[in-house]
């Protein structure tokens, strides 16, 4: 069910951990779901005073396409600056990783949306402009997240008992 | 793949030479309808009849109360409807929330024909008791339904105690003895229907069988020709049935051997796992089959986990939501109260009669290091 290009990403995952100097980290996904992701990225600036994500790496929860999609966006995203990073994808992510199975197509979208939720983040702490499509997907992340948690509130509730 | 260790007997097992050799004949050769007249046809009649007789002879059944199908599926399927559509004006069926989906959705879709259904819960190692039956059943009760052994986690039911109140209270006792059979001693005599199928004990796919207690009235569910008493529709799968036969010899004949090797694999395995820290055993200490283990692992999804042994050419299974076409975690595990981000981290280990205890030592081996480099890469540290 999986393509070779995700089997390999899952076998040898790239750039995985955490960094140590990161700059910002976004957070995505809710355990009780079954899929978390923590994306770090190290943003510095390039010769032309750009903002470029100079290092990421990543840590996962998750199964075989959420391992195989963080360790993919964080190649993708790797070297580009803030301004490229924006408008990848998570079609961007499944596409590099030769497709999803449909059942597993949101986990491209988690690994899109922590890439998202690390660069809001980032530009955020900096007091730097956030591009309207940036922040319309973080309203979007942010609401489905608490939807989620409603969703498995009673699950949530065991949990604690 | 150098070497495989499948540990997944729960999900199917290999088919054993003998049962293979037994039911060669009957594709190619003994090829007739048993149905029909000429020498073709009684031929396949014969291996047919004889099969059912050796069968019932080692559930200790009488032959004509064992009904043919093709699969438990199914007889769990005729169980149920057939019973709740014979029972005249009773409208209400027991059973429990950690049965196979194909009890459970059987029985959840009766609701839809004008049924009452009560689904009992289940304590923390799946345990049903006599006494939540007892309360359950009502005078217009028909079934109840409790399954032998759990597929996922193992635990066994009280049967016997349960089929005391249901005949004290006049009601049929339906069993999904799938994975008990040729595992323990089967509750025959305390059940008025039990579903098999022949994968579950090295005999081939596609065939099954439900017991009919003598004296039971089903509906049945599949109309035709009037097979099987008029109770299953449907030319007999020969090759299937002389399978299923062979393989219940050899189960009943090693039954008591393989079991205890396997408790004993069972009990290594729970001893070397809950070593490692963050794991817990999902389901009964000993209160189980003896060829099921299953457990949680915290920080851990379960496919994750099932793909990294894979990759080392073991086969395992989990009851993760990730794993699952519906992407909910495992009904039996959210059943006995796993919190959902350790029954997302589960892993059902289960071994048959041609598992070694050094593939059991390779997979403990090999278990470690997977669960060890998946945490190390998990947002979630164990133990903090």
């Amino acid at each position: 069910m999986y393509t070779e290009r995700v089997i390999e990403h899952f076998r040898t995952p790239h750039n995985m951990g955490k960094l140590d100097d990161y700059s910002a980290i976004g957070k995505v996904g809710n355990i009780v779901c079954g899929d978390v992701m923590w994306l770090y990225i190290k943003v510095e600036p390039d010769d032309d005073g750009r903002d470029v994500i100079a290092d990421i790496s990543w840590e996962t929860f998750g199964c075989t396409a959420a391992i195989a999609t963080s360790s993919m966006v964080s190649d993708l995203a790797k070297g580009k600056t803030i301004d490229e990073a924006i408008r990848l994808t998570n079609r961007d992510v499944a596409k590099e990783l030769g497709g999803l199975p449909p059942i597993k197509m949101h986990c491209s979208a988690l690994a899109a949306d922590a890439l998202n939720e690390a660069i809001y983040a980032y530009l955020s702490q900096e007091g730097k402009e956030i591009p309207e499509a940036l922040r319309t997907r973080h309203e979007r992340i942010a609401k489905e997240v608490a939807a989620l948690e409603k969703r498995y509130e009673a699950f949530a509730d065991k949990d604690k008992g | 793949m150098t070497r495989s260790i499948y540990l997944d007997n729960s999900a199917t097992t290999p088919m054993a030479p003998e049962v293979v050799d037994a039911m060669s004949p009957y594709f190619a050769a003994a090829y007739g309808n048993p149905s029909s007249l000429h020498s073709f046809g009684r031929d396949a009649h014969r291996a047919m009849e004889k099969s059912r007789e050796t069968i019932a002879q080692l559930l200790g059944a009488r032959p004509d109360e064992i009904v043919f199908t093709a699969g438990a599926t199914e007889a769990n399927n005729l169980a149920i409807l057939g019973a709740a559509f014979a029972a005249g004006g009773r409208r209400h069926v027991v059973t429990t929330a950690i049965e196979h989906h194909a009890v459970l959705y059987a029985a959840e879709w009766l609701r839809t024909q004008g049924f009452d259904v009560t689904v009992l819960g289940v304590d923390a190692a799946g345990r049903v008791g006599p006494g939540q039956v007892r309360d359950a059943i009502r005078p217009d009760t028909l079934l109840v339904s409790v399954m032998t052994g759990n597929n996922e986690i193992g635990t066994l039911q009280p049967i016997d105690e349960i089929g005391r109140v249901c005949r004290e209270r006049g009601v049929l006792l339906h069993t999904d003895a799938v994975q008990a059979l040729g595992k323990i001693p089967l509750p025959l005599g305390s059940v008025d229907l039990l579903s098999a199928s022949a994968h579950k004990f090295h005999g081939p796919k596609g065939v099954g069988l439900l017991f009919v207690r003598s004296g039971v009235r089903l509906t049945p569910i599949l109309h035709g020709g009037g097979h099987e008493r008029g109770r299953r529709s449907g030319t007999e799968n020969v090759p299937g049935v002389v399978g299923m036969a062979a393989a219940a010899d050899l189960a009943f004949r090693e039954r008591d051997a393989m079991s205890e090797r396997l408790r004993a694999l069972r009990e290594r395995m729970i001893a070397t796992v809950t070593q490692i820290p963050g794991t817990r055993l999902n389901g009964h200490r000993t209160e189980s089959l003896p060829h099921i283990a299953n457990f949680s692992f915290e920080a851990i999804e379960g496919e994750s986990l099932v793909m990294r042994l894979d990759e080392r050419g073991i086969a395992v299974s989990t009851g993760s939501a990730c794993s699952s076409p519906d992407l909910e975690p495992s009904h039996v595990l959210v059943a006995i109260g796993v919190p959902l981000s350790m029954a997302h981290g589960s892993l059902r280990v289960s071994t048959g009669r041609q598992t070694t205890e050094r593939e059991v030592d390779e997979f403990l081996g090999a278990l470690r290091d997977v669960v060890d480099g998946l945490r190390a890469i998990s947002p979630f540290k164990v133990g903090e």
